[in-house]
C-alpha cells in the first residue's frame, strides 16, 4: 500500500493578517500557506495589497510610520509579529529584491561582501571572496564582472544590477527570499535572464514574487495568489488558477478585463 | 488684436524681460567692481612699507658677545649714531628729535634681533635696513603736497630734505611690509600688524568647529533618520529653523551672561568668542546636514534594512557617508560666515587692543572682523589704509573659504 507523501509544513503561514495605513485597512484578513523550496506569485491590479503582503513578510512594513500590523505571521513555527522578535534579526534569513535596482554605490565586490561582513558570516578574506563568487556564480553573473569586482556596481546595466541585488540577497543565505516585480525595470532579455535565475534558485530558497504580469507568474511560479482590493480571492496551482479560475474576478483579471 | 500682432508683442515682452535681467546683472557686477576697486585702491599700499638702510656699528666692548646681555641692550643710542653719521650737521635738540623720528620705535628691536642671530656683526660696521616712521612711511606713499604750510604737516621740511637725500642715495625702499602678516597690533600705525587677528580667528574657529560640528551633525542624523515624527519632533525643528534667523548680536548677550558670567572663561579669549558662534552656525550646520541626508535615496536604506542591517548600520554604513560631501560644503559655509562675524563678539569683549598673538585658546585674542572694526575707529592716515588692507586680507581667506567648499560639492557630491 502506497502511503501517502508526508505534507510538509508551510514555509510562511498568515492567519488573520490585517494591515492598515493610518485608518485606511490596506489588508483584510488574510489566510495563506506558502510552501518552502517552491516559487509563489503574487498577482492583483495595482493598489490591491499585494506589496504591502509581501513587505509584511520581512517587517520592512515597520519602517513606515503609521503602519499598523493585526495577526500572525508564521515563519518556520515562530510568529514573526510576536513582541520578542527580532525585526534586524528576522531580514538576516529573509532578503528582498526590489522593483528597481538598487546597488550600493560601492565596488561590486563591497556590495556583495556587505551582508556577510555585518553578520559576521566569513572568518577570513579567503572565506569572503569565495563567498563572493559562488554567490555571484548562483546568480550567473560571476563570469561577466569576475575582472572587475572593485568597479562600483553602479557600473552594470539594469540586467546585471538586478542580478547582483540577488547575488547580494542570497549572500546572506537566507531560507526565503522576496521579490517586489524584479523584471518590471528591465528589457526582454535580462528578464528571461532573471527568469532563468528564478528557476535554478527554486530548489534551495522559497521564494515569494510579486507580478504584474501574468505570462511571468505562469512562466515561472508553482502556485498563484489573487488579490484584489485588500482581499486574498483565490490561492492554488498555478496551472490551475489559469487554466480553470474558480473565481469570476480572477478569470476576468487573467484574461486582462481589468488590472 | 489679430494673431501676429499678438505675437508680436509677445516677442518684445520677452526681450523687455531678458533686457531687465541683464540690467539687473550689470548693477550687480558694477556695485561689485566699484566696492573691490574701492577697497584695493584704499587698502594696496598697506601691504607696503618704507625702509631707510642705515650703516650701524656696535663696540663690542660695550656690549659683549652674551646674547642675554644682548636682550637688555637698548639699541637707540647706535641708531642715533649712524643718523649723525649721515647728517653731522645736526646738533640742537629739537633737530635730534626730528632726525630719530626718522625711524620707527621697532627699529631698535630689529637691530637687536638682527645681532642675536648673528652676533659676528660685532666685530664690525654693518649696514641694514630698518622700517622708517609712519611719517617717512606716508610721505613716501601718498607723497606730500609741499605747498601745505610746515605747521599743518606731520612732516617737517627738515626731514623732507633728509628724506630727498636718502633717495639721492639709494637707501630708501618701499618694500613688502613684513609687520603685516607676523604681527599683532600696535599703537604705532607702521608697526601693527594683522598676524594677530588670524591667529585669533583661527582659535575661535577651531572652537566652535570642535562644538558646532559634532553636535549638529549628530542632532541632524538623529532628527532626520531616528526621530519619532511627532509633535515634538517637529516642534524641535520650528525652533531651530528660527534660530537660524536670531540676529547674532543676541548670541554675544547670551555668551556674556553664560559663558564669562556663569562659567568664568576669561574675557577676550577665543575661547568664549568660538563658543558663542558655535551657537550660531549649528542651524546652519544641522540644515545643511539634513538636506543631504534627505537627498540620499530611500532606496538605498531599504536594500540595507533588507539585508539586515540595524538602523545605526543604516546610518553608519551607508547614509552617513553619502551625505558627507554635503556636510562638509555646509560646514565651510556656516564656519565663512562665522569668520566674518563681529556683532556678537563685540559683545563679550574680543574688541580689546590686544598687541601680542595670541599662544593658546585661553589668551586675549581678537579676530579679524573685530581687528579691521578697531582699526576703522583710528584717524591716522595709516590705519585707515591698514582697514583696506585688511579687509582685503579677510576677503581673500572668504573667497578661497567658499571657493573650497563649491570645489568639493562639485568633485564630491553625488548626482541621484
Amino acid at each position: 500500500m502506497q502511503m501517502p507523501a508526508p505534507q510538509t509544513l508551510p514555509k510562511i503561514s498568515s492567519r488573520a493578517l490585517n494591515v492598515y495605513y493610518g485608518a485606511k485597512q490596506a489588508l483584510f484578513n488574510i489566510d495563506i500557506d506558502i510552501e518552502s523550496n517552491a516559487v509563489t506569485a503574487l498577482i492583483g491590479p495595482s493598489g490591491c495589497g499585494k506589496s504591502t503582503f509581501l513587505r509584511s513578510i520581512n517587517r520592512m512594513n515597520d519602517t513606515i510610520d503609521n503602519c499598523r500590523v493585526e495577526g500572525t505571521l508564521i515563519i518556520d513555527g515562530e510568529n514573526i509579529y510576536a513582541p520578542h522578535q527580532d525585526p534586524v534579526q528576522l531580514r538576516s534569513r529573509i532578503g528582498m529584491v526590489f522593483q528597481k535596482p538598487n546597488p550600493f554605490p560601492k565596488s561590486i565586490y563591497d556590495n556583495i561582501a556587505y551582508g556577510p561582513r555585518i553578520h559576521s558570516l566569513c572568518d577570513n578574506k579567503a572565506d569572503l571572496d569565495g563567498l563572493v563568487e559562488s554567490s555571484l556564480s548562483k546568480a550567473g553573473l560571476w563570469n561577466e564582472v569576475k575582472d572587475r569586482l572593485r568597479e562600483p556596481g553602479t557600473s552594470l546595466s539594469g540586467g546585471q544590477q538586478q542580478r547582483l541585488c540577488i547575488a547580494r540577497t542570497i549572500a546572506v543565505n537566507p531560507d526565503v527570499i522576496l521579490m517586489d516585480e524584479p523584471c518590471s525595470a528591465l528589457d526582454p532579455i535580462a528578464t528571461a535572464k532573471v527568469e532563468q535565475l528564478i528557476h535554478e534558485l527554486q530548489a534551495h530558497y522559497t521564494i515569494v514574487i510579486v507580478t504584474h504580469s501574468m505570462q511571468q507568474a505562469a512562466r515561472i511560479s508553482q502556485k498563484t495568489a489573487f488579490f484584489y482590493m485588500g482581499k486574498l480571492l483565490e490561492f492554488g496551482d498555478t496551472s490551475s488558477i489559469f487554466t480553470r479560475p474558480s473565481l469570476k474576478q480572477t478569470q476576468d483579471y487573467i484574461t486582462g478585463r481589468y488590472g | 488684436m489679430s494673431r501676429p500682432d499678438l505675437l508680436a508683442s509677445r516677442h518684445r515682452a520677452e526681450r523687455r524681460f531678458q533686457m531687465y535681467g541683464r540690467a539687473a546683472i550689470v548693477f550687480a557686477l558694477l556695485a561689485l567692481v566699484l566696492l573691490l576697486s574701492t577697497i584695493i585702491e584704499n587698502g594696496w599700499n598697506g601691504f607696503y612699507h618704507t625702509e631707510l638702510r642705515l650703516t650701524l656699528s656696535v663696540d663690542e666692548n660695550v656690549v659683549g658677545h652674551d646674547p642675554a646681555q644682548l636682550r637688555h641692550t637698548d639699541m637707540t643710542p647706535y641708531i642715533k649714531h649712524a643718523l649723525l653719521a649721515k647728517f653731522p650737521a645736526v646738533t640742537e635738540r629739537r633737530e635730534l628729535r626730528e632726525m630719530v623720528g626718522l625711524v620707527s620705535s621697532g627699529a631698535s628691536v630689529k637691530m637687536r634681533k638682527v645681532l642675536i642671530a648673528d652676533p659676528d656683526k660685532l666685530h664690525k660696521p654693518f649696514t641694514l635696513w630698518l622700517p622708517a616712521s609712519d611719517t617717512i612711511d606716508r610721505a613716501m606713499k601718498s607723497g606730500v603736497d609741499e605747498k601745505t604750510p610746515e605747521l599743518q604737516r606731520k612732516i617737517s621740511n627738515r626731514q623732507l630734505g633728509w628724506l630727498a637725500l636718502f633717495k639721492q642715495q639709494g637707501d630708501v625702499r618701499v618694500v613688502f611690509n613684513p609687520y603685516l602678516l607676523s604681527s599683532g597690533d600696535s599703537r604705532e600705525p607702521e608697526l601693527a600688524g594683522f598676524m594677530g587677528s588670524m591667529v585669533g580667528s583661527f582659535f575661535t574657529l577651531l572652537a566652535c568647529m570642535f562644538v558646532a560640528f559634532p553636535v549638529g551633525v549628530m542632532a541632524a542624523i538623529y532628527l532626520e533618520e531616528f526621530a519619532p515624527k511627532g509633535r515634538l519632533t517637529e516642534w524641535i525643528e520650528i525652533n531651530i529653523n528660527n534660530l537660524a534667523a536670531v540676529p547674532s548680536i543676541v548670541f554675544g548677550l547670551l555668551g556674556l551672561a553664560v559663558y564669562l558670567d556663569i562659567v568664568g572663561i576669561p574675557r577676550s579669549a577665543s575661547l568664549a568668542g568660538g563658543l558663542t558662534l558655535a551657537l550660531m552656525i549649528l542651524p546652519t550646520i544641522i540644515i545643511a546636514t539634513r538636506a543631504s541626508l534627505r537627498a540620499i535615496p530611500d532606496t538605498i536604506r531599504d536594500a540595507a534594512r533588507a539585508l539586515g542591517a540595524s538602523p545605526l548600520q543604516v546610518v553608519l554604513h551607508h547614509t552617513f557617508p553619502l551625505a558627507i560631501p554635503g556636510i562638509t560644503t555646509g560646514t565651510i559655509l556656516g564656519l565663512a560666515r562665522a569668520i566674518g562675524e563681529t556683532a556678537p563678539l563685540l559683545m563679550i569683549g574680543m574688541v580689546a587692543f590686544v598687541a601680542d598673538i595670541p599662544k593658546n585658546i585661553l589668551d586675549p585674542a581678537t579676530t579679524m572682523p573685530v581687528q579691521i572694526y578697531l582699526w576703522a575707529t583710528s584717524p591716522e592716515a595709516s590705519f585707515v589704509e591698514k582697514t583696506s588692507t585688511g579687509i582685503l586680507i579677510l576677503l581673500v581667506i572668504l573667497i578661497s573659504m567658499n571657493s573650497l567648499a563649491i570645489f568639493i560639492r562639485r568633485r564630491f557630491e553625488h548626482r541621484w
